[in-house]
């Protein structure tokens, strides 16, 4: 039996449905993230977990115990919040020790406690601090502890790392990560950066408008979306128009060039406009040909080193795309203006109909990882 | 220079304002033996014994007024912010009846409304509708302070993150809210403190032995003790703030930091 149940969860604020048709089973331990653009429901759905608002339908079941109506404060749920919510006239080691002081546990165990974990978010000399004297990633640190001290059944974050410059976002998830993995304790994760939800989770709940669009790991969601909005949402993409040619065996046109993808389009017809998505990291130069390939030729638009990348985009009479190389001293990046053409397998084209179209596979990258 | 000028001359004006008058009864009440200056009016002001005992009452009445009265508000502007924002212009036309409803109507609608029951019938009865006029009289100065204290935390995120902790409402509002709206509190207090410590009105009517009701009965009756009064109370009144200032101080620092 799984862990945590969300089951036909629904939740409307008067006429506005925030989330809809909700379903997930989390298994005990796992790491999941809740991935969608603003205002899909993530926050809505992680509250309703945490009881802080109460289903319209639905229920939510944790460890067995259906926790649909009890109150926030009986479910032992950890929450660490994008604002820190640091109480402000505590110091650190009081912060952390707050909710083992509710539940009376005895001083000595308290403070034995709390240094464990300032050891383990490697803040031990902080405890005497008062939350205003530390950094926002400090703040977040001791938020994350404050949660685990009480040993909660989950652990919930809201994009608890959104608040932070970037560079200590990535060493932070890091942190996030490995102690979650030491604990092996479940994790519900809320962010907006799908970046941050590949990096961190065992599986993502990609969410749009109160839906879940797709559930899997990050590899079966970057992979193989499951609808439009995921394989748009989901990493960087290049969408351009094209037109199909012959349906059965998969042929399209793209501005008078044709593009051949990997499997018959059952649901087109020959003339049917269609969009063709490919991930910027399967398209190559020409020239590494080994199978049958995709070659489209343009116009160097423009060049943006990255450092460890070089994102080249190129023009195709209407249509832009874009395409990744990787940085290399020895090798001058194409030029600007220069003419160019790339290549991509029939594998790694996505065809997206007008409406959400059932997975097809951006399969080459798969092959690839194999 | 010119830019400079006005707002020093404003300032000397308001300065020259406040404190003229402050010189001129200071020196006044220093008067009391002809042809020296002297301490003789305060020291009869300070031997007084219905000073001492209406100064002490009166002390009484406002420390308990404040304790009500921040029992009474902070659970409620905390909630009303939390769960019924749409109340607060409500709320916020309430706190301004004291101003508008005058102290003489307010102490007679209490009289009559209380009027056969424990509280019109003996003195400490009296004295508990005292303090209850107080607290409405306060109701402005505190709900205003608290409600500002309140927003500038961020009561919704500590209210839920106390709540995942295991907090109930009781431990929320004594352990997370109240000592983070103390120094706000504090303001309002001191406020609150300044009105009933000279208030007259209702003290009088309520036959109470207030300190207000003592100065009335001085400033008709001598000349030179009431100028003394007014300076010792005066004196009272800062040492009141600075007391509030101080105590105020170590709280200040965490709930003012940055955020
Ligand atoms: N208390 C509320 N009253 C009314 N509508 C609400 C309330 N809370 C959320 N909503 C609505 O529900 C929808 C989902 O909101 P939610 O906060 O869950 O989005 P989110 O995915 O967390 O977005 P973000 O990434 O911006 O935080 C939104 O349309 C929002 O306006
Ligand atoms: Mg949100």
């Amino acid at each position: 039996m799984a862990f945590l149940e969300i089951v036909g969860v629904r939740k409307s604020f008067g006429a506005t449905v925030a989330v809809e048709n909700f379903d997930l089973t989390v298994e005990r331990g796992e790491f999941v993230s809740f991935l969608g653009p603003s205002g899909c429901g993530k926050t809505t759905t992680l509250r309703m977990v945490a009881g802080f608002e109460k289903p319209t339908a639905g229920r939510i079941v944790i460890d067995s115990v259906d926790v649909t109506d009890m109150p926030p404060n009986r479910r032992n749920i950890g929450m660490v919040f994008q604002s820190y919510a640091l109480f402000p006239n505590m110091t650190v080691a009081d912060n952390i020790g707050f909710g083992l002081k509710i539940a009376r546990r005895p001083a000595n165990e308290i403070r034995a406690r709390v240094e464990e974990l300032l050891r383990i978010i490697h803040m031990p000399e902080f405890g005497r601090r008062y939350p205003y004297q530390l950094s926002g990633g400090q703040q977040q640190r001791v938020a994350l502890a404050r949660a685990l001290a009480i040993q909660p059944k989950l652990l919930l974050l809201d994009e608890p790392l959104s608040a932070l410059d970037a560079k200590i976002r990535a060493s932070l998830r890091q942190e996030i990560r490995e102690i979650q993995r030491q604990l092996g304790i479940t994790t519900i994760y809320v962010t907006h950066d799908q970046e941050e939800a590949m990096a961190l989770s065992d599986r993502i709940v990609v969410m749009s408008r109160g839906r879940i669009e797709q559930i899997g790991t990050p590899f079966e969601v970057y992979n193989f979306p499951a609808t439009r909005f995921v394989a748009s949402f989901v990493g960087t993409l290049n969408l351009i128009q094209a037109t199909v040619v012959d349906a059965a065996i998969g042929l399209l046109t793209v501005e008078g060039q044709p593009v051949r993808v990997a499997s018959s389009l059952q649901s087109h017809r020959s003339g049917d406009a269609v969009s063709l998505a490919i991930r910027p990291e399967l398209i190559t130069l020409d020239g590494q040909v080994h199978r049958e390939v995709n070659r489209l030729s343009g116009t160097v638009e423009d060049v943006t080193f990255l450092g460890s990348i070089v994102r080249v985009q190129v023009r195709f009479a209407a249509h832009r795309l874009h395409f990744d190389l990787f940085n290399n001293p020895q090798l001058r990046p194409p030029q600007p203006g220069s003419s160019i053409t790339v290549q991509f397998a029939p594998e790694a084209c996505l065809v997206l109909g007008e409406e959400a179209s059932p997975a097809q596979s951006l399969s080459a990258s798969a092959a690839r990882a194999a | 220079m010119l830019k400079r000028f006005w707002p020093w001359f404003w300032f000397l004006v308001g300065a020259v304002y406040f404190l003229v008058p402050l010189y001129a009864t200071f020196d006044f009440s220093l008067r009391a033996r002809r042809g020296e200056l002297s301490f003789a009016a305060y020291a009869n002001v300070l031997n007084d014994i219905r000073f001492v005992e209406s100064f002490w009452f009166s002390l009484q009445t406002a420390l308990a007024t404040i304790a009500i009265s921040a029992l009474v508000i902070v659970p409620t502007a905390y909630w009303v912010q939390l769960r019924l924002p749409r109340l607060r212009p409500v709320i916020e036309f309430f706190t301004l009846l004291p101003f508008v409803v005058p102290a003489v109507v307010l102490v007679f609608s209490l009289a009559r409304t209380y009027s056969r029951t424990p509280l019109t019938d003996s003195r400490e009865g009296l004295w508990v509708l005292l303090i209850g006029s107080y607290v409405i009289l306060s109701f402005p100065y505190m709900y205003r302070a608290v409600d500002t204290g309140l927003r500038s935390i961020n009561i919704h995120d500590l209210t839920e993150a106390a709540q995942s902790l295991g907090a109930g409402w009781f431990t929320i509002l004594a352990r997370v809210i109240f000592p983070n709206v103390y120094v706000a509190l504090l303001s309002g207090a001191f406020i609150t403190f300044a009105i009933v410590m000279g208030e007259f009105t209702i003290a009088a009517l309520l036959a109470q032995p207030a300190f207000g009701p003592y100065m009335n009965r001085l400033a008709s009756s001598r000349v030179y003790e009431p100028s003394a009064l007014a300076i010792i109370s005066f004196a009272l009144t800062w040492a009141a703030i600075a007391a509030i200032q101080w105590i105020g101080q170590g709280s200040q620092a965490r709930v003012a930091g940055p955020r």
